[in-house]
């Protein structure tokens, strides 16, 4: 009997071990010693400082970021649906980097390509051999006349995007708000900007507070959408105008809001029509976003002309992310000026794309390697239900559980991965696993 | 998701419990089904008063595993929106109810051995 017992624990963990091995094969590491540059350890710079640093042994890796905090973004909505406290998505940059990579805490001034040269907010230069910017963009609250961060969490003023405790300042304010009724004013800049999704799930989420309260019926909701759609993908767009109207919501469109009286609770929009104001008693404010004032004002690396020139994204061809007029220059995430694309789950897609170009050039070959467009939006309907939706460039749907997982349902399952899976995910991202 | 192979699965749920606890319960759950397929192959039959022991605790097992998925999500039954829903909350109470049945025969099989050999 023992000797039955020993041979079969014998057994037991010659079989874990051989699954323990199955692992997927991971692409040929190549030796060098050039010099990579990173502007930004935020999401994107984080995850491909990990990857090119098992990728390119010998590499001398150096990352640029001021910042020692580390922001979860995605987590902002759980922040500001009061389901997660602002503790739930900060960590420290610190604790994402590789060993091996020179952390220098600045940011950058100044960017030359022609000298493969960036100097630093102290006034240091650094030479490169291959540059990748990954600063993330500039939340332009100046831009909103009348409009300060020191504003949010009063007069009815919230702003979810501006950080983990204006997040949960922006709750307290919309929780005031859900128990005395009102009107709540919904918006969106004219500018690309990140996670697009995320003003719609605000506005649904307020809607969903009141109900939970029973103050539904003393609630206005108007949600003014910047342009002639609530979304860019039209299959969406049409969906998310069936759910407004479900729930009941005011919408107008073509209104883009320029500025904000928070004294009287008045916002002014732009329209086709001149000015316009709407009052308000609890609004969302999303300022434009641009590329920061150190990429759109000095360095030449914005596009020069097209959609993407006057808020100083970053010209790269959209499936390499490679620049199209410095070779040896990359963007990924929010900076690159690509139609789509500033969300952490592109940030995912893009990161391997840029590591093979910059590995294969190194090793002088040329990678296949290509950027689709990928985009993924759990877009929350309210609490416990999401749309998985998740779309490439040409605004087809690529859902990543066909026939199982439906894009334009409201699921619990989708609502699950937003709140369990997707911060794990994240995080084996930056470290480069996933 | 771009590529869900064993090694991105292993990293996000590292990530979720932490790398230690995502190991014990690995290890939990592996010593559990050994020691399952061993006494089975000891006894070279499910023995029936054991086995029949053992399912009365699926249910527990079932609603145990649905209450914890409920509780740490904001989330009710209420919640449920299409079929997929049902069938992933089916799937979690069965998860529930075979886990418990197979520990609770196993805890018998273990413990009560020699009374039936």
């Amino acid at each position: 009997m023992l000797a039955n017992r020993r041979q079969f624990l014998a057994l037991a963990a010659a079989a874990s071990a051989l699954v323990a091995q199955t692992g997927s094969a991971r692409a040929q590491p190549v030796a060098t010693g050039a010099q990579i540059l990173i502007l930004g350890a935020g999401a994107a710079g984080t995850a491909l400082a990990n990857r090119l640093a098992t990728r390119l042994p010998g590499a001398r890796i150096t990352l640029l970021d001021p910042r020692q905090a580390h922001y979860y973004q995605p987590g902002f909505t759980l922040i500001a649906a009061g389901l997660k406290p602002a503790s739930y998505s900060v960590s420290t940059t610190a604790e994402w980097l590789p060993r091996n990579v020179d952390w220098i805490a600045e940011a950058a001034a100044e960017v030359d390509p022609e000298a493969k040269r960036v100097v630093t907010t102290s006034g240091r230069a650094l030479s490169y051999d291959y540059l990748v910017v990954a600063t993330g963009l500039k939340l332009d609250f100046d831009a909103i006349e009348g409009m300060s961060t020191d504003l949010i969490g009063s007069n009815g003023i919230g702003a979810v995007y501006a950080g983990p405790d204006q997040a949960a300042a922006t709750y307290a304010e919309m929780s005031r708000f859900t128990e005395k009724g009102g009107t709540a004013l919904f918006t969106r800049p004219a500018t690309e900007m990140k996670c697009a999704g995320a003003p719609l799930k605000y506005a649904f989420l307020t809607d969903d507070t009141a109900r939970r309260k029973g103050t539904r019926g003393k609630v206005k909701i108007i949600y003014a959408a910047h342009g002639g759609a609530f979304f860019s993908v039209p299959i969406v767009n049409e969906k998310v105008r069936m759910l407004f109207e479900e729930r009941g919501f005011d919408t107008v469109k073509n209104h883009v809001m320029v500025a904000i009286d928070p004294g009287k609770r008045i916002a002014t929009f732009d329209t086709p029509e001149g000015r316009k104001e709407i009052g308000y008693d609890f609004t969302n404010v999303i300022p434009p976003m641009r590329a920061p004032d150190a990429i759109r004002f000095n360095s030449p690396l914005s596009w020069q002309e097209g959609p993407f020139a006057a808020d100083g994204w970053v010209e790269v061809d959209k499936h390499s992310l490679r620049h199209l007029r410095y070779p040896e220059v990359f963007a990924i995430g929010d900076i690159a000026g690509v139609p789509k694309g500033k969300t952490a789950a592109s940030v995912k897609w893009q990161v391997p794309v840029v590591e093979d170009h910059i590995a294969a050039q190194i090793a002088g070959k040329e990678s296949t390697a290509s950027y689709d467009g990928y985009t993924s939006c759990p877009l929350i309907t309210r609490i416990g239900r999401a749309m998985l939706v998740e779309f490439d460039y040409k605004d087809n749907l690529v859902p990543s559980f066909p026939g199982l997982i439906a894009p334009l349902e409201e699921l619990w399952v989708s609502w699950l991965m937003k709140e369990i899976a997707l911060k794990a995910t994240y995080n084996a991202m930056l470290r480069g696993r996933a | 998701m771009k590529e869900l192979t064993l090694s991105t699965m292993i990293a996000v749920f590292e990530e979720m419990f932490g790398p230690a606890l995502f190991w014990l319960l690995v290890v939990v759950a592996a010593a559990i089904t050994v020691a399952f397929i061993f006494v089975l192959l000891r006894q070279r039959r499910l023995v029936g008063n054991w086995l029949l022991r053992a399912e009365l605790l699926a249910p527990i097992g079932a609603l145990a595993a649905i209450y914890f998925v409920l509780t740490i999500t904001s989330s009710g039954f209420s919640d449920l929106g299409g079929p997929i829903d049902a069938i992933v909350m089916i799937l979690i109470g069965v998860a529930g109810a075979i886990g418990l049945t197979i520990l609770a025969y196993v805890a018998q099989a273990l413990i009560g051995s020699r009374r039936v050999q």
